[in-house]
């Protein structure tokens, strides 16, 4: 029995098929939710209501509203993905090598882990209970200190209260991600910078940010991924009246606005490359900085 | 060394600012509904409605059903992968990140044109069918928390040796997965699945574009209609959040006292 | 004055005094090593000579000048560390020119510097790889090339052996002492390792306890130990505990057995002391003049290879001594009654 088995190859030996039932279910499960739902999507794209090939769909992304929809929302993933990172990295920098309480560096990173994945529809209300025409800082700067929010034309829902709202969640993210990285940066790098003669600035510039970049970056790709597909967030706090690419296509899905399948299939067509690019290039970016460990 | 430390208070404190203000305004509106001081009056109406506690309810008990399943595809996967399929791990990894890649709107999108009352699996057209879409689809917003946690909780055990040992002792597969290794990596499933849980909970995209009612849903439907029991909602939706992260920081620390004890 | 002077050194962590009122001076070229168990502070007194911890008192002088307050990367300090803390991003070459680099040397200067350095390690063909990609002897050997390129005027190491393998060490630990010798660069050594301290030093500093319990050539510190911990501590040591007879003449007794050492010794009569002798100057069986011969029985044989670890028991102590294997004579067997003897020059007698 045993040399049979051996003389068989080794993917169809009964051993191996059971094992192969082991993760059959994973397979199965991912093709149904994951990849055919995405595939059917990126298909209809190219495809027209009946049934042939075209181009036209994508076309249609350049109407100036479908455009102006996808400016902003690369804007908006951008720039908070930018400054999260920046901020989460001061954060982050702070608890590591800032000489703080070991307490707070935990509370913080707790906090953190809560506040990144406080996103969606109470995000949305915290800030408008906040920031709104009636929320606390509103009427906080107006009492003590005379300023009118509303009046300089400030407003939570407009682009600039969108990302505020954003950081929140990903600043957090950012801190929980780099902390570790930062964390793998050791004493003795620094020192044997030091002792060669290196200023702060120096190893920061020649050691330090060189051995993170690939995080930094990885994390700057997940951000921009991270607020590009935030819909919950938006709908909540702005409803509709902030045009973003993924109001617009939920509006599509809904049937809300004009009932074309196949302008909602290339919208969201378009996001899978963004955010496909996004990772793109940070895999790209990866490898090139990483040529130090493969 | 002082300056360092002036500017990492200095950025800790202005951080806290920017997360601590949305936290007290938001607890701070909640209690305003009565014009004559602070009140529990919204609390008090959004908890005794019975159409949050008929959502909030349906989202608990699908948050639950999606941590079972997720457990049951994630955990003999990661296992079989660590210990049979160590060529099929980039794959299997890949995989489970692309939820994080694919915004989750699009995956729901292509639920919607694949499972639709003209398809061959017309899963939206029944209450159940949906109800099992939405199962699925959060499944698969958790794959990429739910395989890291596992996946790193089968690394910190000697799964080969555990195996091979249960082997000898004439234990089948379910039974290897079930009472040996499952025990193992209690901690690590648990915090994937308070992180799920998290995340289902007042998730709102899959549910209003499945049309189902859930706690999500309902937290817009509020948004929009009332002033100020949203607050409250969000606050009741924080502490759950608080909640789930608590639990896990509690478990991964009574894990790490027993693996001193060991 | 000393090249390198270490002038009545403190450092306290909150209430913990590590590095208690240390002194020492260092000749330029001499390699110096600080030897001690760990948490004993010599890797503390070495980090404030490098400028990474703030003495809390005392002074450091370097060449006349004094650099107790000057940061790091203004004393021309080369470093080496234990675990090999070279910069994984940059390739070899770039490591060990990372130092003319940042002082803004010219690129020949820099890349000729860097070849000569390979040169001096070895290493001459591995300029291109990255940290990962050598093995931990080699990356430590191009730590060393690193510390050594800008021409430090003091070179520090600090367990630069201890993550490497046993006989890597060995080949390495000459190889710093060849470069050592050849550039003649002052070298302070800290290590654990009593072997690595005494063979590869001009000067071991015993430290204990945050104090230099012994200063002094490697001949001096085996044989001549001055403190009951040094003796301990460095090399094998039977110690025995006896009874102090008369000071003056030198005369102890060992349980009781009288033994005349034929010096004058200090304490007074009544006096509990230890002995300290090394395994090797204790002889199996009767020498002539000038010995104590003690007698006991054989109470473990320990066949060790070339040598032979055999303990007997006298006056109720046990004694370790070594003797050379020969094929044509078996150890004795367990039991024997034997005698023992050892010069009265190699019986030491150790204070406190």
């Amino acid at each position: 029995m045993t040399t049979s088995a051996a003389s068989l190859p080794a993917v169809l030996r009964p051993r191996q098929v059971l094992n192969w039932f082991g993760v059959a279910p994973f397979f199965l499960f991912a093709t149904l939710f994951l990849i055919l739902p995405t595939l059917n999507i990126v298909i209809g794209a190219f495809r027209n209501a009946e049934g042939q090939a075209t181009l036209e769909n994508l076309g249609k992304l350049f109407s100036p509203s479908i455009r102006a929809a996808f400016w902003i929302s690369i804007e908006l993933s951008l720039l908070t993905a930018v400054l999260g990172c920046l901020f989460g990295f001061f954060i982050a920098a702070a608890i590591t090598l800032g000489d703080l309480p070991r307490l707070l560096r935990n509370a913080i990173l707790t906090f953190s882990g809560v506040a990144s994945n406080f996103a969606g529809v109470p995000l949305a209300f915290a800030f408008i209970a906040t920031l709104g025409r009636l929320g606390f800082v509103t009427l906080l700067l107006r009492h003590w200190f005379g300023i009118n929010l509303y009046g300089s034309g400030f407003n939570i829902v407009s682009f600039l209260g969108l990302a505020l709202t954003y950081l929140y969640f990903q600043i957090p993210l950012m801190v929980l991600i780099i902390t570790p990285a930062l964390e793998g940066l050791r004493r003795e790098w620094r020192e044997a910078a030091e002792s060669l003669g290196a200023s702060g600035f120096q190893y920061w510039r020649m050691v330090a940010l060189p051995v993170l970049w690939p995080s930094l970056l990885g994390t700057l790709a997940l951000l921009f991924a991270n607020a590009f597909g935030a819909v919950a967030t938006a709908i909540a706090l702005t409803g509709s009246s902030l045009s973003i690419a993924p109001i617009v296509l939920f509006a599509q899905i809904r049937g809300d606005v004009l009932n074309d399948p196949h302008l909602g299939y290339a919208i969201a067509f378009a996001m899978i490359v963004l955010t496909a690019i996004a990772n793109g290039i940070y895999i790209l970016l990866r490898m090139r900085a990483e040529r130090w460990v493969k | 060394m002082t300056g360092k430390r002036l500017w990492s208070w200095l950025a800790v404190v202005l951080g806290g600012l920017y997360f601590l203000l949305p936290l007290v305004g938001m607890f701070d509106f909640s209690l305003r509904m009565q014009r004559d001081g602070y009140s529990f009056e919204a609390y008090r109406i959004v908890l005794t409605d019975a159409q949050f506690q008929q959502t909030f309810g349906y989202s608990v008990g699908l948050a639950l059903l999606t941590i079972v399943l997720g457990i049951l595809i994630v955990v003999p996967t990661a296992y079989f992968v660590r210990l049979r399929f160590p060529g099929l791990r980039p794959i299997v990894e890949f995989i489970t990140l692309l939820p994080l890649v694919i915004p989750p709107i699009v995956i729901v999108f292509g639920y919607i044109r694949i499972y639709n009352t003209s398809s061959i699996l017309p899963l939206t057209g029944s209450w159940w069918g949906t109800n099992i879409l939405l199962l699925f689809g959060y499944a698969t917003l958790s794959l990429p928390y739910m395989y890291r946690s596992v996946d790193t909780g089968l690394r910190t055990i000697d799964i080969a040796s555990l195996t091979e040992a249960a082997q000898s002792l004439g234990a089948g597969w379910s039974r290897i997965l079930a009472i040996v290794i499952l025990p193992n990596v209690f901690v690590s499933v648990l915090s994937g699945a308070f992180l799920t849980f998290a995340i289902v909970i007042g998730e709102y995209v899959f549910a209003a574009l499945l049309n189902v009612n859930s706690f999500g849903p309902y937290m817009v439907w509020m948004g929009g209609n009332r002033a100020y029991e949203p607050s409250a909602l969000a606050v009741v939706a924080f502490i759950i959040t608080w909640a789930c992260m608590g639990l896990i920081q509690l478990f991964t620390r009574f894990s790490k006292f027993s693996t001193v004890r060991r | 004055m000393a090249f390198l002077d270490i002038h009545h050194l403190e450092k306290s962590f909150g209430a913990l005094r590590v590095v208690k009122d240390f002194n020492l001076g260092i000749e330029k070229g001499e390699f110096v090593s600080f030897l001690g168990p760990s948490g004993c502070g010599k890797t503390t007194v070495l980090r404030m000579v490098a400028g990474f911890e703030t003495p809390t008192s005392g002074a450091i002088r370097i060449d006349g000048q004094d650099v107790t307050a000057a940061p790091a990367n203004r004393r021309k300090i080369g470093m080496v560390f234990q675990a090999y803390a070279l910069f994984p991003n940059l390739t070899v070459e770039q490591n060990i020119g990372f130092g003319l680099r940042v002082a803004g040397e010219g690129k020949t200067e820099t890349a000729k510097r860097v070849a000569e350095m390979l040169e001096l390690i070895g290493l001459p063909r591995l300029g291109s790889r990255y940290p990962f990609q050598l093995s931990g002897g080699q990356q430590q050997r191009v730590a060393l090339a690193r510390a050594l390129a800008v021409r430090p005027q003091v070179l520090l190491l600090d367990e630069p052996l201890s993550a490497l393998d046993a006989k890597i060490r060995v080949s390495l630990r000459e190889e710093i002492r060849r470069i050592q010798r050849d550039l003649g660069i002052t070298t302070i050594f800290v290590t654990h390792d009593q072997e690595e301290a005494l063979s590869m030093s001009d000067r071991v500093v015993v430290m204990h306890q945050g104090v230099a319990d012994q200063v002094g050539t490697p001949f001096e510190i085996y044989n001549r130990p001055a403190t009951r911990f040094v003796a301990q501590f460095v090399g094998t040591l039977n110690l025995l505990d006896a009874d102090l007879m008369d000071a003056a003449a030198g005369h102890i007794r060992l349980g009781d057995v009288p033994v005349a050492l034929n010096r004058t010794l200090p304490g007074r009569v009544g006096d509990r002391i230890s002995l300290a002798l090394r395994p090797e100057t204790v002889a199996l069986g009767r020498r002539e003049h000038g010995s104590v011969v003690l007698a006991g029985h054989i109470a473990e044989v320990h066949f060790l290879g070339s040598v032979i670890r055999i303990r007997v028991t006298v006056a109720g102590q046990l004694v370790s001594l070594d003797t050379f294997n020969r094929p044509d004579r078996p150890p004795p067997a367990v039991g024997t009654p034997v005698e023992v003897s050892v010069s009265d020059r190699d019986l030491l007698v150790l204070a406190a």
